[in-house]
């Protein structure tokens, strides 16, 4: 089980875009690791491109304030389970997923796609 | 010659002073490539019309042939794909057709098909040859669109621009030899001429200015033109009774002497033929 968390750039908050993180935590049997997001300073299609990164990262949950439609297409395609991110560090929403306190991620925005 | 007319704003008088110029050329080529909107056919009310779809290529990929070597995605700097599962995923608005990822794939797994984005129309009006490029509701660019309808120019052809200063304005003025800028007396209108300015001074592209909608002069684009000499090619003053014809989809160089002076006296200044 791989659980992966957009970051700030204190590595410590969730970040609060997930294209666009500087960062990202990966979980995996009590072992945090964190990760520099290639898909940060991307032009166009950060979204395409950071969804690339998780599903070759073989990540099964994905906790995020937010998704953009794109992405949550591709995630839809290779089953990774989205849930909404609450204000806690990010370490502590691994143990609400764990706990069964984190609410699933429904509702997507339909993307930037370059406009700011 | 090709004369393209463009303000940055929008609803300064673009299609007003490019359709009016067809006018008074007479025999000419007028083309909209305000493909988002484009209203010059509600004035110029084109005949026998015939049209054409428009359409890009967007690629689609053989699972079976895809050995998931990723090199399309890897090329593909709009990342318009994700590989998943068993074959690349397209995300087609993020697409630009440029065929690069058939191009790098070494298994033969792309292939491209046609997607249809909106038409040409051509039509007659007069002596006037319109020709009107029609972006689908919803789509993303109608610079392809655009393209198309450029193809069309011949002899003296008048181009109404899309509004803004973007690639489809870029686009539409790549290869014309006059640029009519169309500026509102006000902050707004100035604003945006001025950005219209620097792109078109930047292709190296010959100006004038039609000052319209005119109520008293407005001082910083006064003085905007006499620092820059750009000639001012006319100066419409704001006139409710030429709005009325406008509302009325009226070409008022076709019904009032003195507009029909007004823009052949723009068009001798251009250098067009009238």
């Amino acid at each position: 089980m791989r659980i992966a968390i957009p970051l700030d750039e204190n590595k410590q908050d969730v970040c609060l875009v997930l294209a666009r993180a500087p960062f990202f935590l990966f979980w995996e049997d009590g072992v945090a690791s964190v990760i520099e997001n290639p898909a940060a300073n991307a032009q166009g299609g950060a979204g395409a491109q950071v969804a690339q990164f998780l599903v070759d990262r073989e990540v099964n949950v994905l906790i995020t304030p937010r998704l953009g439609q794109n992405a949550a297409d591709v995630f839809a395609v290779a089953g990774i389970k989205i849930y909404k991110s609450t204000e806690k560090a990010a370490v502590e929403q691994v143990a609400d997923y764990q706990n069964g306190t984190l609410a699933v991620l429904t509702k997507f925005h339909g993307g930037f796609h370059g406009i700011r | 010659m090709k004369i393209a007319c463009l303000s940055g704003k929008g609803g300064a008088g673009k299609t007003f002073v490019a359709v009016n110029l067809a006018a008074a050329a007479e025999h000419c080529t007028y083309i909209d490539c305000d493909v988002e909107e484009p209203n010059g056919r509600l004035f110029l009310k084109p005949e026998k019309i015939q049209s054409d779809v428009v359409s890009t290529t967007l690629p689609q990929f053989d699972a079976a042939k895809c050995n998931g070597c990723k090199q399309c995605v890897a090329f593909c700097k709009f990342h318009a794909l994700v590989y998943i599962k068993d074959k690349p995923m397209l995300f087609p608005e993020m697409c630009h057709h440029c065929g690069g990822c058939a191009l790098v794939c070494q298994m033969g797994a792309v292939s491209e098909r046609e997607n249809p984005i909106g038409m040409l129309e051509r039509g007659q009006h007069k002596g006037i040859r319109v020709v009107t490029g029609v972006l689908d509701a919803g789509g993303i660019s109608g610079v392809p669109i655009i393209k198309k309808a450029l193809e069309t120019a011949s002899g003296t052809t008048i181009l109404d621009c899309p509004p803004g200063s973007a690639c489809a304005v870029m686009e539409t003025v790549m290869d014309v030899d006059y640029c009519v800028l169309v500026a509102e007396a006000t902050a707004f209108g100035f604003h945006d001429v001025k950005m219209v300015y620097e792109l078109i001074t930047l292709l190296g592209k010959p100006c004038g200015m039609v000052i319209n909608k005119e109520t008293e002069p407005y001082l910083p684009l006064e003085r905007f033109c006499d620092e820059k000499k750009i000639p001012i090619l006319a100066r419409i003053p704001y006139q409710p009774s030429l709005a009325t014809y406008l509302a009325d989809g009226e070409i008022v160089a076709e019904l009032l002497p003195h507009e029909q002076a007004r823009f052949a006296t723009i068009l001798q200044k251009i250098g067009g033929d009238v």
